[in-house]
């Protein structure tokens, strides 16, 4: 009896689930445990554990939630480039009698958690943080439509994240790509947890992620300031509007597909099963009719950030506003159209393949409009080559190129010799870190000064830049090559010694690439050193055209004083143009939500119900879920989510900035 | 607050006078996650489609749908609709005992509804003709069942949403959350014309 | 900022309520008019079901989706009080977007899947699929 009831609380979580004699992990987890004990010690010191809970973790304001999107991304950042310095390392060495230091076993758990990590847990938290931070800012607004649900996606979010991270060191991951595509990643084909660890942490994320589209959707519907008509809003906001929704209609297939192959492998289901009249190729045409248009929501938000950049660094309006505006929404509606390309091969025949294969090709015209217009905006423009214009040009020729091995790619017969080469996989590396990267360390250098007083030190931000550059050449150029030759990818050896150079010189890119990471890190920790020197006053450190540059930097919790009346595109340009002037006195109380733990709580309690799920332990199961949905249900009964902040305070805080401008 | 315009010759005012209060997101930001329901749903109607005929030698919709049983359920759902409508009117009035009304005959037509699903599942299962028999009947389960899981969870949020109006009355709030809950009701009730429709009726054809 | 609740500092934003209520107003009369056409647009497609009252399946299916579809038209107008007004017309937009994208997933998953069983699966005959475990 009490072998049954130990059964229903720990399921099939035993000590076998740590992986002992895995060198590897254990010295990842002793690093962890080390470097957590470090900073566990460091708050203890400094009497941060207060301000972490009170000021951070229970934060409805959107300006610190999107700086801890902002940070979870950048931490899942190392992990997921470890993995790629790992199989980069394997496939150097690999040839022949020489089998490497990762086995299969090993190796494809690598290569499918850094897919995951990179897409789910790297770029969409980052481009989510930019969004959340600077939207409403730019708009003229004091916070997100939802504030509460916007920390309650945060902690979800980062709930999936620490789900990945848990399979590293209990149990394993799964084995499977990033898709997961069924047989495999069926029950039969995966047994073990490491499917499930995949589906629960992704459904957990992806929780988060759709109600935060809703939220900024929302936001940017309705809580425009006076006079900000759509064709008023900063083009940032535009492809944010876009990309948000692009997260609203396309996360939801998501969450099905997944639950119909969690289905299969909890309820015995025959959806994906390759008997009982199921069918595996019905899971890939699902899921890639998200995976598309997910490959928009990564990179519409750095299109919007490169607009912004290139226009404030140009000195000039941006060229094409119209027609930006145009290609954002062709390029949405457009994205729903395109799915087949990631499967020309699997066997839909010529009719099909062919009306895919042209939309593709249609699709790259709107992006190619754009490039256009940021040359255009930089023609006869007076051009500053701040650190994130350097990102931006860098973006502007990395991307083209991969851009354009997309529409080779988009060429059904060619993709029947390049489906799944390694030439696939340097094509969407270069647009994605040529694109999102690149644009996601544009936006930081830009933002940055912004959210924190003090601007990032531009020496090591050009020397990051530098690397990331030729690094991402250096490791993609042979993978091109070799992908044009036939070699497939998620191998972990090779019998060819004439390929072995090629993987050497990639291996030496990943290096030059850690390299841009590490003086990134460099980069951070010595502009906290220097901030006196490299601080900004006056809250418009680059000469922005955007209302965010109105604000003190960082801004007041309340964003706007008094909510700015827009008149025309790029506001803050036309109010400094027309002597605006700031108003000194006359303030009045403000209306601000309230700090709360229950996104916290919820979102912690649905996280141990997923882990609990990857576990089969039923009774936690039961009484977690009950857990969730009762917290859930006991915060609808909190009516009194907000206060007001005093006209004094206000007062205050802006008589500070008045002091601080006039003494720039 | 007309400031937006210019007089000519006026400087432009470029800060509000502090009055400024943002327009409500609630029921946009509502109607925008059904939207996102919609596609789950739209994706499990595809699965249906797609399988909804590999029968794996087993039992076919003709064998299992009885049709009579449907129709009633047909029949609660759309009852429980036009009394969720008498609801919202009493609220409109301020009614706040006519609102509780409605909203417990609601209830229980929907508790009429699952208990009504459930063992139409249940007896199917017992016949053997559960969501593991095959690709058919995995898809029939899912969809139906998710519709039913959206129902159960719509009821869970009406009795909620009961006591907070018996507790609060029919404050600013509650309102709104009466009008989400309303749009959401009679969604499931636009999901379930497609499904009786798509699965039901269609699967009982040749 | 949404949940604002009880607005008593004298600011004047009590009328909020009017501008919450979603640019519509629910009759009776609306609601008995939806109910009575819905009860009429189930009926005929059980009716033409259970009666094998038209000679093709294929022809039955095509009536009822057409019912269908016009009873979940009379459900937006006369349930959800869909028109284009309520949210500045954003709702409406939401929506006709929304059922696009069901469009093309249904569609184009329908005509990929048909495809790929027709090229990919290993046996021709429908008859004999159905009876295959």
């Amino acid at each position: 009896m009490s072998n049954d009831l130990s059964h229903l609380i720990l399921g099939r979580l035993s000590w076998e689930a740590i992986p002992f004699h895995e060198p590897i992990l254990l010295a990842t987890f002793a690093m962890v445990v080390l470097g957590g004990l470090v900073v566990l010690a460091g708050l203890s010191k400094f009497r941060l554990w207060g301000p972490l809970w009170r000021d951070w973790i229970c934060s409805i304001d959107h300006k610190k939630i999107g700086i801890m999107y902002i940070a979870l991304g950048i931490v899942m950042l190392l992990r997921g480039f470890a993995d790629a310095l790992m199989m980069r390392a394997q496939q150097a060495v690999a040839f022949g009698d020489n089998a490497g230091f990762l086995p299969p076993h090993h190796y494809d758990q690598i290569f499918t958690a850094h897919g995951v990590i990179m897409i789910f847990f790297v770029a969409m938290p980052l481009v989510t943080g930019f969004m959340n931070y600077v939207v409403p800012l730019q708009i003229g607004a004091r916070d997100v439509a939802f504030p509460f649900l916007n920390n309650f996606s945060f902690w979800m979010t980062a709930g999936g994240a620490g789900l990945v991270m848990m399979s590293l060191f209990v149990g394993e991951f799964a084995r499977t790509g990033w898709l997961a595509y069924p047989p495999l990643s069926g029950l039969l084909g995966s047994p073990d947890v490491g499917v499930d660890y995949y589906l629960w942490s992704l459904q957990v994320a992806g929780i988060g992620t759709t109600l935060s589209g809703i939220n900024l959707i929302a936001t940017i519907i309705k809580m425009r300031a006076p006079g900000m008509t759509m064709m008023k809003m900063p083009v940032f906001t535009w492809t944010s509007l876009c990309t948000n929704v692009l997260i609203v209609a396309t996360f939801p297939v998501l969450a099905a597909a997944l639950a119909l192959l969690t289905a299969d492998r909890y309820l015995g289901t025959a959806f994906f099963t390759n008997d009982l009249g199921g069918n595996a190729m019905l899971y890939v045409n699902l899921i890639w009719i998200w995976g598309h248009p997910e490959v928009y929501i990564l990179v519409l938000p750095v299109f919007g950030i490169f607009s912004e950049v290139v226009s404030t660094f140009s000195g000039k309006k941006l060229f094409g506003y119209a027609s930006m505006v145009y290609a954002t929404v062709v390029i949405t509606i457009l994205s729903y159209l395109v799915w087949l390309h990631h499967f020309f091969t699997m066997g839909s025949g010529a009719s099909v393949n062919s009306f895919f294969g042209i939309t593709t090709m249609i699709i790259s015209i709107p992006t190619g409009a754009k490039i256009f217009n940021w040359l255009f905006t930089m023609y006869r423009g007076r051009i500053k080559f701040e650190v994130p214009m350097l990102w931006t040009i860098g973006f502007m020729v990395t991307f083209v190129i991969g851009g354009m091995t997309g529409v080779l790619l988009a060429v059904p017969a060619a993709d029947f010799v390049l489906h799944n080469s390694l030439f696939l996989i340097a094509h969407f590396h270069n647009v994605i870190i040529g694109g999102v990267v690149f644009g996601i360390f544009a936006g930081i250098n830009y933002w940055f000064p912004k959210a924190f007083g003090y601007r990032l030190d531009a020496f090591w931000g050009k020397v990051s830049f530098w690397c990331w550059l030729v690094g991402f050449w250096v490791a993609f150029t042979p993978l091109y090559v070799l992908g044009l030759m036939g070699i497939t990818r998620r191998m972990n050896h090779f019998d060819d010694p004439s390929l072995q150079i090629w993987f050497q010189v990639a291996a030496l890119g990943a290096v030059i690439i850690a390299a841009g990471i590490g003086a990134f890190l460099i980069q951070l920790v010595v502009s906290y050193l220097r901030r006196e020197q490299l601080r900004d006053v006056t809250g418009d450190v680059w000469g922005g055209r955007t209302l965010e540059w109105s604000t003190a930097s960082p801004p007041p919790d309340y964003n706007f004083a008094f909510t700015p009346i827009v008149h025309d595109n790029d506001a803050w340009f036309d109010m400094k143009a027309r002597g605006h002037q700031r108003p000194l006195s006359g303030f009045k109380p403000i209306h601000m939500p309230k700090n709360t733990a229950a996104g916290f709580v919820i979102a912690m309690l649905a996280t141990a119900t997923g882990f609990a799920l990857i576990w089969h332990m039923w009774l936690p199961v039961a009484a977690l879920f009950a857990a969730t949905v009762l917290a859930a249900i006991v915060h609808t009964f909190n009516y009194r989510r907000d206060f007001h902040i005093a006209a004094e305070a206000v007062a205050r805080s802006e008589a500070t900035r008045t002091a601080a401008l006039a003494a720039a | 607050m007309s400031a937006t315009t210019l007089t000519a010759g006026a400087a432009p005012v470029f800060y509000d006078s502090g009055d400024h209060h943002p327009q409500q997101g609630t029921l946009l930001g509502f109607w925008l996650y059904l939207m996102s329901d919609c596609l789950i749903f739209a994706v499990l109607f595809a699965v249906y489609a797609v399988l909804g005929r590999s029968y794996a030698a087993g039992p076919s919709g003709a064998d299992l749908f009885d049709l009579p049983i449907v129709a009633t359920n047909t029949a609660l759902l759309l009852f429980s609709s036009i009394t969720y409508g008498f609801a919202m009117i009493a609220m409109q009035h301020g009614k706040k005992n006519g609102v509780l009304a409605w909203l417990a005959i609601t209830g229980l037509f929907g508790l009429g509804f699952l208990s009504l699903e459930i063992t139409e599942f249940a007896h199917l299962i017992h016949e053997g003709a559960g969501p593991q028999r095959s690709a058919f009947l995995s898809s029939f389960f899912t969809l139906v069942g998710t519709h039913g899981l959206h129902v159960t969870f719509g009821t869970i949020w009406l009795v909620t949403l009961m006591v907070q109006v018996q507790k609060l009355g029919l404050i600013a709030e509650n309102k709104r959350r009466l009008m989400c809950l309303s749009m959401f009701w009679h969604f499931l009730d636009v999901v379930w014309i497609g499904v009786f429709t798509f699965v039901y009726l269609m699967g009982v054809l040749p | 900022m949404s949940a604002s609740t009880t607005h008593d500092h004298g600011h004047g934003h009590d009328d909020h309520g009017h501008h919450d209520d979603g640019g519509y107003h629910a009759t009776i009369k609306g609601y008995v008019i939806g109910f009575l056409l819905s009860v009429v647009l189930t009926a005929i497609p059980f009716w033409l079901v259970m009666g094998r009252v038209l000679p093709s399946p294929r022809a039955t299916a095509f009536v009822i989706l057409a019912f269908a579809a016009v009873q979940m038209v009379v459900h937006m107008i006369y349930f959800l009080h869909m028109n284009a007004k309520v949210e500045g017309g954003w709702s409406m937009l939401a929506l006709t977007f929304t059922v696009a994208l069901v469009v093309i997933m249904l569609a184009g998953s329908i005509w990929v899947m048909y495809h790929l069983n027709t090229n990919m699966m290993p046996v021709v005959d429908p008859q004999v699929m159905r009876n295959m475990p």
